[in-house]
């Protein structure tokens, strides 16, 4: 089902034109509402009035990950924070998390682009949602609950966690729909088979999976282990959380909703445009947002992306899966972690850094595993046994409570973790999610 | 000297590794004159006495081992039935916490040589002399 059928399917012509009106609009907005913005533009020598159509675009600057973290937590906001309706917030890089908030017509948009995300995946009016993504601070859930909402569903709030609930409440309410990590999904198929129940029995026909990075293979597997379709969504809670692109029933890219988050591809070292169907930093503009617009944000997100018009008749351009990033984040259990988070946990234990390294695995379960490897350090060493489990678990405390997830810490000898060019290589990944 | 050096190294739980840090200290020509391993399931800390303590730190640490040296007492017990439970109750009878203790690899008399490892080093080898339990120097322990 198409939801918004003359903005999914418009013309080329039509659907520039409408990109360049929002544009014009929006930094001229931006430019009288955002003190760091503005500077951003007398630094280039711009004003507003130099944008004139979606063209223009690349003269405008880019807005990295940091301006977020520099600007905590409101300094970005184009608004008073009065007319806030409401704020997500997800991890940063090091230090102070990123913040982000919505006007209530912001929240409407947002609504607005999960509905047609969710449509998009093939649910429908009347359909039962079971939303399995983390509601509270996390974009996932409320994001996904506002377009279902929105698009006339029934919505089953279940969160994340007690999957043997979660399985119960599919047996009980035969929800059409799931929306939770693409790994959970498995996590909770692996739980099916225990409890002596058919993952292929499942009332679920289509699944929404994001919020973490995943192979088409991991997708064979999900359709064929749970008979479903495995559709993915895109969204970062800066731009506005889940519903920037999905999947429709061709899987064959993920429609981004561009007249309202404008996409461009870029070489991220040259900043210049790479062509159509070549990877490269995905960076996106919001073209009508009220209270955190971003000019050109650049998400680190490696896609390409394609033109062509697909077989479902939308004409939105399309994304491919991520095939990396542009940083060494990494996405465990639809979590944003950052080795910059893991260096900041263990400097508030040792007040000197020692070596570490990351490694990430998905275990037999399907659930991924953080295992953070840290080198015996002489400041800390001692003879005794219980002294070193300590540190050990007061390591361990230290990095849960900065990322909000429970890792295993490993300490290993000295001099052992892989250096490259005098730099340790930080974060090994075994799942093999590109 | 009433203390004998101890060097504890940090060993990760792998194979080999025990080897390899016997092997160096072999290969420098450096006894091994008593041992202990205390382990976790994923590394262990290898507490050793050894004849040349200052050239087994500098070795280790060219070799990329973590070693801290720590003072420890060598005492001598009878070796017949309940000559360590004597000396042992003298500690528990003053409140002395032992850390952890072994033994010698060989013996420096006819009596059993064992390392102990005390919080309090001071308070031990006062009570331990005022019970008459021979505390025996490094000359003799390391048979220099």
């Amino acid at each position: 089902m198409i939801y918004n059928e003359a903005i999914e399917c418009a013309s080329r012509e039509n659907l520039k034109n409408l990109q360049s009106e929002r544009l014009v609009k929006v930094v001229k907005y931006i430019y009288d509402n955002s003190p760091v913005y503005k500077q951003k533009f007398n630094k280039l020598g711009i004003v507003p009035t130099d944008i004139k159509s979606i063209d223009d675009i690349t003269k405008l600057p880019f807005t990295p990950k940091e301006d977020l973290r520099d600007s905590y937590p409101f300094g970005l906001f184009s608004t008073d924070i009065k007319n806030v309706a409401e704020i997500h917030v997800s991890s940063g890089t090091t230090g102070n998390p990123t913040v982000v908030g919505y006007t209530k017509r912001d929240l409407n948009l947002w609504a607005n682009v999960a509905a047609r995300s969710i449509a998009c995946a093939g649910g429908k009016k009347g359909d039962i949602i079971q939303v399995s993504y983390g509601y509270g601070l996390f974009t996932g859930g409320l994001g996904i609950h506002y377009g279902a909402l929105r698009l006339g569903a029934t919505i089953i709030p279940a969160a994340t966690g007690q999957t043997k609930r979660q399985i119960k409440l599919m047996q009980d309410f035969k929800p059409r729909i799931i929306a939770c990590t693409p790994s959970y999904i498995l996590y909770l198929a692996e739980e099916m088979k225990a409890l002596g129940v058919d993952p292929r029995t499942s009332s679920w026909e289509v699944g929404i999976f994001g919020s973490e990075p995943w192979s088409i293979a991991m997708r064979d597997t999900i359709d064929k282990t749970l008979n479903m379709r495995a559709t993915d969504i895109y969204g970062l809670s800066e731009i506005c959380g889940p519903g920037v692109a999905q999947d429709c029933e061709y899987r064959e890219g993920l429609h981004i909703w561009s007249d309202l988050f404008y996409p461009e591809i870029i070489d991220p070292v040259t900043n210049q445009p790479v062509p159509e169907g070549q990877p490269g930093e995905l960076v996106i503009t919001t073209l009508t947002k009220q209270a955190i617009p971003l000019i050109r944000y650049r998400t680190r997100d490696i896609v390409s992306i394609t033109y062509e018009t697909c077989k479902c008749g939308r004409t939105v351009p399309r994304l491919s899966k991520i095939k990396g990033r542009t940083d060494d984040m990494i996405v465990v259990r639809g979590i944003n972690v950052f080795p910059t988070q893991i260096e900041h946990a263990l400097l508030q234990v040792d007040g000197a850094l020692p070596n570490y390294q990351l490694i990430v695995d998905r275990e037999a379960n399907s659930l991924d595993k953080l295992e953070v490897l840290v080198e015996v350090d002489e400041k800390f060493f001692t003879d005794e046994l219980q002294a070193l489990e300590n540190i050990k678990a007061t390591i361990k405390r230290a990095i849960d409570s900065t990322i909000g997830l429970g890792v295993s810490v490993r300490l290993v000898e000295p001099k052992t973790l892989a250096r490259s060019e005098g730099k340790s290589k930080r974060v090994i990944d075994k799942r093999n999610l590109h | 000297m009433k203390t004998i050096s101890q060097v504890s190294i940090f060993i990760e739980n792998t194979k080999g590794r025990l080897a390899n840090v016997c092997g160096l200290l072999g290969d420098n020509n450096i006894n091994i004159k008593a041992l202990t391993i205390a382990e976790t399931p994923e590394f262990g800390i290898l507490r050793v006495v050894l004849n040349d303590t200052e050239k087994a730190k500098k070795i280790l640490k060219e070799n990329g081992f973590i070693a801290k040296i720590a003072p420890v007492v060598a005492v001598e017990v009878s070796d017949t039935p309940g000559g360590l439970a004597k000396a042992l109750k003298v500690l528990a009878d003053n409140d002395i916490n032992l850390e952890y203790m072994y033994g010698f690899v060989e013996k420096a008399s006819e009596k059993a040589l064992m390392v102990l490892k005390f919080d309090n080093i001071e308070k031990a080898i006062e009570i331990l002399q005022q019970n008459n339990i021979p505390i025996v120097d490094d000359k003799v322990a390391l048979g220099l």
